[in-house]
């Protein structure tokens, strides 16, 4: 069984226990963060195992890379904690089992990895995609099944990632393009953290698009809008992918908008803290989101994951923003896509 | 059996009626489990007085007359058990009259749901009726007499309790006025404050007349409708969940459903919340009493509400398509269920059993049960799929269903537009007293039993 790589010392000589101490979701001084995170690394009972939205930052908050978020949901796993509701739980371990209802397209050295969401397959497409849009993976038998950790399911991960792993590997792909950030996220941070081996480079689905747009730059038709950004919970687990957005968005003539909920203080979605927690943490994150948005001026909201697509889109453009995802606002710069 | 084909073409004209094999065939079955039976004529009237002759020659020669909506009960009920005619009421299909004010509408007895639900959206975008989750081509007056269920029967009960009056052709053809049109112009209600004769007809299954028209209630179309879905694995803990929601009187519908496939809904118990407004002020106020109402059992972990942003706009359609999925998943496209109706406390009971029928004879199930006026009761529809060309499939399903309504039945439930076998034991557990008022009705109404013989059989 594989096991998470924690260093106990590291924590213990912490000298700024940043994983709770910037934890958006509880508050702590300095003192009693370093104390309740050493609770968590000692097995004890802490406030944080129960408190806890799952909103992944801790992992980008921790400067050691000791990975305090997947320490907590081994913890909460240990201790028969749940996150979710157990029926809500459950529906997700079904929702994602095996089922060899997997899709596959004439697989190359380089695949497009569009995990278990229809969504990505549509997106990854037209001239941007044109070299992999038929080299493709779909299905749970692809998925990473980082979206366990919300349910404190580490157990899950530690079965099901090695299978995925070795599906790939079956398919002797050299390259995997993960359009999803919790894929990415997962073969380059989760993987490593439980010492499996990833037999495939995994490339970030933005740094493909930046080389992309190097390609099709003749085409590309300044957008001249002003954005802001909606960053999910999973980017936190790449943080060093955080500035493609600007890069990209740059490429194609849109200026992202500074706001209070952004880079580092980004807020969560809602929709995972709804099923958590119930509508009214839901309601005020996502209310402090949209009008933080809404006041920036921004003409659009640009997302990179289709769940906080789904769960932001309806309140956002109530506010008076579009709702975008960053591949659509690409097409449209190359015109493959109306304005 | 005498031939009546000429005095029926005399009647309704040649286009109207039929004994050629093909109609016979097709209107000898329904969707159902249960084995065709052949009638001998098909007739599809266009006026209450074509029905009426109609009845008046099958009186005089003692044939059967079956009268059909659109066949659709699943549980054979217009089989013509014992031959005779099919009366399919399809033609009569004018919307006669809508009261906005009086939030009413008068249909002949062959205007279906779909055209309905259309007219309204058309005319009176304002109003709606109580739709029930079956293909749009059935007919309100059939739903009424077999006292249907649909979209409204959590706020407002069975769609026969919205019943607000009757025309009917009684087996010896006379026309009846039941309701406050039998004294005045006016369809506001189908009884009280005069003797309700309406219980005579409906829940009778044809037996006892002909509707030829309904009035029925109409309420107001709200601009906005929503729908949660709360998620328990206990059921035990569904009667207090439906009880604390339907407290709230927020909730338009509610309905509990569960499934083994596909498998995310393995093993739980989703209760279906639906709820409307006319701003998203009192939508989100309704959302949070909803909510409210249930959030200890999130916190104690035991039950949540689960997303469904991509299973939203099949939701909220009227009526739903899924089931017609759920059908084909054995492939053969059939299904049919046992819908007792119960009080919610015996839900944990009876759903255990029906997923033990359901293993016993290795059929593949899916339940849905809606909740009645605010919680009295719950309609079940605890639905086996089955390949329509296998028919060892559907024994297996018929025994199963069996076994469902009588354990259901054991439970002090009574059954929902029950089949001969259903009837059969509804009959043997009821009160001597109640069977015999039954007989007395049936004797007096309709002495020489044309009116879809076989079913009811209180004799």
């Amino acid at each position: 069984m594989y096991a998470l790589k924690h260093e106990e010392n590291v924590c213990a000589t912490c000298p700024s226990p940043d994983c709770l101490l910037k934890c958006q979701y509880m508050e702590f001084s300095k003192e009693d963060a370093h104390k309740e995170i050493m609770k968590v690394v000692r097995g004890e009972d802490s406030v944080v195992l129960k408190d806890c939205t799952t909103c992944y930052a801790c992992e980008e908050y921790c400067s050691r890379g000791n990975h305090p978020y997947y320490l907590i949901c081994e913890r909460r796993e240990e201790k028969g904690i749940l996150t979710a509701p157990r029926p809500i739980t459950n529906q997700w371990i079904n929702m994602t089992e095996m089922q060899g209802k997997f899709m596959t397209g004439s697989v190359e050295d380089t695949v497009m990895s569009c995990c278990m969401l229809p969504e990505l397959k549509k997106l990854g497409s037209g001239d941007i995609f044109a070299e992999i849009e038929s080299s493709f993976v779909f299905g749970a038998e692809f998925m990473c099944p980082a979206v366990h950790t919300h349910f404190a399911k580490p157990s899950v991960i530690k079965e099901r990632l090695p299978k995925v792993l070795e599906r790939y590997k079956g398919l002797g792909v050299k390259k995997v393009v993960c359009m999803h950030d919790e894929c990415y996220g997962t073969f380059t941070s989760i993987a490593p953290a439980y010492g499996m081996e990833v037999p495939f480079e995994p490339v970030y689905y933005m740094d493909y698009i930046l080389e992309r747009l190097k390609d099709l730059k003749e085409r590309i038709r300044p957008l001249g809008l002003k954005v802001v950004y909606q960053r999910p919970c999973s980017n936190r687990l790449i943080p060093d992918k955080f500035p493609l957005v600007e890069k990209i968005l740059g490429k194609i003539g849109v200026e992202v908008l500074n706001r209070t909920y952004d880079g580092e203080n980004c807020l969560c979605c809602g929709d995972i803290v709804r099923a958590i927690c119930g509508y009214q943490a839901a309601d005020d994150i996502q209310k402090r989101n949209v009008d933080d948005m809404a006041a920036s001026g921004a003409e659009y909201c640009v997302f990179n994951c289709p769940f906080c697509q789904s769960a932001l889109s309806d309140k956002v453009s109530k506010a008076g923003l579009k709702p975008v995802h960053i591949i659509d606002l690409c097409k449209m710069a190359i015109g493959e896509k109306e304005v | 059996m005498k031939d009546i084909l000429k005095p029926l073409v005399d009647i309704v004209g040649e286009k109207a009626v039929s004994n050629h094999e093909e109609d016979l065939w097709y209107y000898s079955r329904d969707p159902g489990v249960l084995e065709p039976k052949r009638p001998d004529y098909v007739v599809a009237p266009k006026t209450t007085e074509q029905v009426q002759a109609i009845v008046r020659l099958a009186n005089e020669e003692k044939i059967p007359v079956v009268p059909m909506g659109n066949g659709m009960s699943l549980t054979g009920i217009v089989r013509p058990l014992k031959g005779g005619i099919v009366m399919d009421m399809k033609q009569m299909n004018k919307i006669v009259e809508v009261n906005d004010r009086g939030r009413y509408v008068v249909v002949e007895g062959g205007v279906s749901q779909g055209q309905l639900k259309a007219y309204l959206e058309d005319n009176y975008p304002h109003l709606r009726h109580s739709i029930p989750d079956a293909p749009p081509g059935t007919t309100i007056a059939a739903n009424v007499a077999l006292h249907g269920q649909g979209r409204l029967s959590m706020q407002y009960g069975f769609n026969s309790d919205m019943v607000t009056g009757l025309e009917v052709v009684l087996p010896n053809g006379e026309v009846c006025k039941i309701g406050s049109w039998c004294m005045g112009p006016y369809w506001f209600s189908k009884g009280p404050s005069l003797p309700d004769l309406s219980g005579l007809f409906l829940g009778w299954l044809g037996t006892t007349g002909v509707l030829t028209k309904v009035g029925l209630r109409l309420y107001p179309q709200k601009k906005l409708r929503d729908v949660e879905i709360f998620v328990v694995d206990r059921a035990e803990l569904v009667e207090d969940i439906i009880y604390r929601l339907s407290h709230t009187e927020m909730t338009e519908d509610l309905t509990v459903w569960f499934q083994p496939k596909p498998l995310m809904f393995k093993g739980n118990y989703h209760i279906t919340v639906y709820f409307t407004g006319d701003t998203e002020e009192e939508v989100e106020f309704k959302r949070k009493l909803i909510w409210n109402a249930v959030q200890s059992y999130i916190d104690s972990k035991d039950g949540g509400f689960m997303g469904i942003a991509p299973m939203k706009s099949g939701l909220l359609e009227q009526p739903q398509r899924t089931i017609s999925v759920f059908a084909d998943v054995p492939k053969g496209g059939g299904f049919e269920y046992s819908g007792p109706i119960t009080l919610v406390e015996n839900f944990p009971e009876y759903t255990a059993m029906f997923e033990e029928i359901a293993a016993k004879y290795n059929l593949l199930y899916a339940a849905t049960i809606r909740v009645i006026a605010g919680g009295h009761a719950m309609m079940y529809g605890m639905s086996f799929a089955f390949n329509r060309a296998d028919q060892e499939m559907m024994d297996r399903v018929k025994t199963a269903l069996d076994e469902a309504t009588e354990f259901a039945l054991d439970l002090g439930g009574i059954p929902w537009k029950p089949n001969v076998s259903e009837q059969a034991m509804a009959i043997q557990r009821m009160d001597p007293s109640t069977l015999s008022l039954m007989k007395m009705v049936k004797e007096n109404l309709d002495p020489n039993g044309i009116m879809n013989p076989g079913n009811w059989e209180v004799n």
